[in-house]
């Protein structure tokens, strides 16, 4: 293959990369704003996403399309009500305490790791793609049920900046982002927000690992990857912000996806991990959030 | 948190711990022997954590890239080098100085949930270093050194550390060094400004201290001594790989230290002993009874952290110093 074409794949597969690292560091950014909670189990729940969605394509027979489509819905789902009661039991009970949080949310990706090591075991395995539809481009064939991943994943994001800029969920979460003992007093329950915008981070990640399983495979320690490249684009992003971090998604993926492909994957990470801890250390507001308040 | 007239109790007691130490050498049975000599060096690594972690409150998630510094240091220059027990040490030692020099002068430009983030993402680096650099480390298959090269030459004396009982002592030996200085720093005025700092960094530097200079120092103190106990892992058991400078050998510090009691000298040692234990002894049981549910370090690690975070904050020595001892160290 030329270089052009072989440019135009890596491009492809960066884009494919990027769409759901959006989706799973914008959850990641969303806790992180709202909550100042440091979620360290973000990567875990990206997991259980995939894991439930092999468990439920694989309780529905006939077309993969009907159990893709059940996976799409009731992972989630569920994982968003594990949140809800990590929040309660967990997270609450320490006052959101960020350091605190932090230790706990370690314990809390050690603890799912070994649920799902112990209910789904060490295999990794595959899970159908609704559709094997070949999109024929003049040089090569290419999926288009990755395509179809990064439509998807540019609705979800529409529909996650429409519910923040545009309803009164939004305007109840920016207000207790901004100033949640103010927002208290005006009688915004700040605790059931709170709970609610790490059900809603738990479940981006989920919807994230369910687009994505149908082209890799689901294993108990594939939470590791998105985890970091999540902090990474948060970081470059902005803590906080919802454009800084799609943009940031953007630039990382496709950037991961050419040099990964022309260069060492291992030299990638390392380049990318380097330059976010110095972006940290010299520019803490991330490259294009506003300054801390 | 001091009155003076501890300082004798203080004494007595780690005199006392450092002496049931010793005599533990000839009563343990082989098996135990062999892990407390283990138990000794992760101790000595989680005391190095606990300097900057429990006085200084900083809490660090990439302690990883110290205890590898050390290991690597000394693993590396034995293996391809064949040098020396002594100097390959001071190489391990040199290697943790430097590092947690670089990094403690960036990473502390930055502050709480900023820190712990950029620490892990520099660990991280390191970790994905000892990969790139295959080659010669050999990444996660690691490398073992050769028993003849695990030895101290004096003269004529050979001491072998291969040999259960020197390999015991000699930990007891790094254990013991480690523990009075860190007494000694805990009860010097630089240990004094590390818990003022801790306590209101704010306060400390309008009292006229430059809070950036002690931290760093802190630093470096955790850094070498996290190193040495890299290097003294590498040159008692022979074995060094990737999985030492992995994520989860920056965790283990901090629940160690958790479990124990932050800013306790003798937390560490107590945290270190009943972990491994409990990993050890728990992993049979649960294959007895649960078999089939692969439950491994990870489901207990997991449990324990957020269990020591809700309900015991201080660990088991903090909770004493706080119930009943005023004067622990």
């Amino acid at each position: 293959m030329a270089f052009g074409p072989h440019l135009l794949l890596a491009t492809l597969e960066g884009l494919v990369t990027a769409a759901v690292l959006a989706l799973t560091a914008l959850g990641l950014s969303l806790v992180f704003g709202v909550m100042r909670v440091v979620n360290v189990a973000h990567g875990e729940f990206f997991m259980l996403g995939a894991v439930l969605a092999w468990a439920v394509a694989s309780a529905f027979g006939g077309h993969p399309a009907v159990g893709f489509v059940a996976a799409l819905v009731v992972a989630p789902l569920i994982v968003g009500a594990l949140a809800l009661v990590a929040d309660l039991l967990v997270l609450k009970r320490l006052n959101y305490n960020p350091e605190a949080t932090i230790v706990a949310t370690i314990g809390l990706l050690y603890i799912i790791q070994q649920a799902a090591l112990s209910f789904y075991g060490p295999e990794a395995r595959p899970v159908e793609a609704p559709f094997s539809y070949r999109v024929l481009l003049p040089w090569f064939g290419y999926s288009g049920y990755k395509l179809a991943v990064i439509g998807a994943s540019i609705l979800l994001l529409l529909a996650t900046w429409f519910v923040l800029a545009r309803t009164r969920i939004g305007m109840v979460m920016r207000a207790t982002q901004y100033d949640s003992e103010t927002a208290q007093a005006f009688g915004i329950p700040v605790d059931r927000v709170y709970a609610g915008v790490f059900a809603v981070g738990a479940m981006l990640a989920a919807v994230a690992a369910v687009l994505i399983v149908p082209t890799s495979q689901a294993h108990y320690l594939m939470g590791r990857d998105p985890l970091l490249l999540s902090f990474i684009v948060v970081i470059i992003g902005g803590l906080g912000s919802l454009r800084g971090t799609v943009v940031a998604a953007l630039l990382i993926g496709v950037s991961d996806g050419i040099i990964s492909v022309f260069f060492s994957p291992t030299l990638a990470k390392i380049i990318a991990t380097l330059a976010v801890a110095m972006v940290l250390v010299f520019r803490p507001q991330g490259l294009f959030g506003t300054a801390a308040r | 948190m001091k009155n003076d007239d501890g300082a004798g109790k203080a004494i007595t007691l780690h005199a006392g711990v450092i002496a049931v130490l010793v005599a533990l050498n000839f009563v343990l049975p082989d098996y135990h022997h062999g892990v407390m000599a283990r138990v000794l060096v992760l101790a000595v690594y989680a005391m190095g954590y606990n300097l900057l972690f429990g006085y200084a409150g900083l809490l660090s998630l990439g302690h990883a890239m110290f205890f590898a510094a050390g290991l690597y240091g000394a693993g590396l220059t034995m293996y391809h080098l064949n040098w020396g027990v002594p100097s390959a040490f001071i190489a391990g030692l040199v290697a943790g100085v430097l590092l947690s020099l670089v990094i403690g002068v960036l990473a502390l430009r930055t502050k709480g949930v900023a820190f712990m983030i950029v620490t892990m993402m520099f660990a991280q680096v390191a970790y994905l270093l000892v990969y790139y650099f295959g080659t010669w480390t050999r990444g996660d298959e690691g490398l073992v050194i050769q028993q003849q090269a695990r030895a101290i030459e004096f003269g004529a004396t050979r001491l072998d550390l291969t040999d259960p009982t020197t390999r015991y002592m000699a930990a007891l030996l790094l254990f013991s060094v480690v523990l009075v200085i860190t007494l000694i720093v805990v009860r010097s005025s630089f240990g004094r400004v590390l818990v003022a700092i801790r306590e209101n960094e704010e306060r400390t530097k309008m009292l006229g201290y430059d809070t950036f200079a002690n931290k760093l120092a802190a630093m470096v103190a955790s850094g070498a001594i996290c190193a040495a106990a890299g290097a003294a892992y590498v040159i008692l058991f022979g074995y060094v790989g990737s999985t030492l400078a992995s994520v989860q050998y920056s965790i283990l510090p901090l629940l160690w230290v958790l479990l124990g009691g932050a800013a306790t000298t003798l937390g560490p040692l107590v945290g270190t002993v009943l972990m491994y234990y409990l990993i050890d002894g728990s992993s049979d049981l649960l294959k007895a009874y649960l078999p089939g549910w692969n439950v491994s370090y990870l489901g207990i690690v997991g449990v324990a952290l957020i269990l020591l975070v809700l309900f015991f904050p201080k660990g088991l020595l903090g909770t004493v110093r706080d119930r009943f001892a005023r004067w622990l160290p």
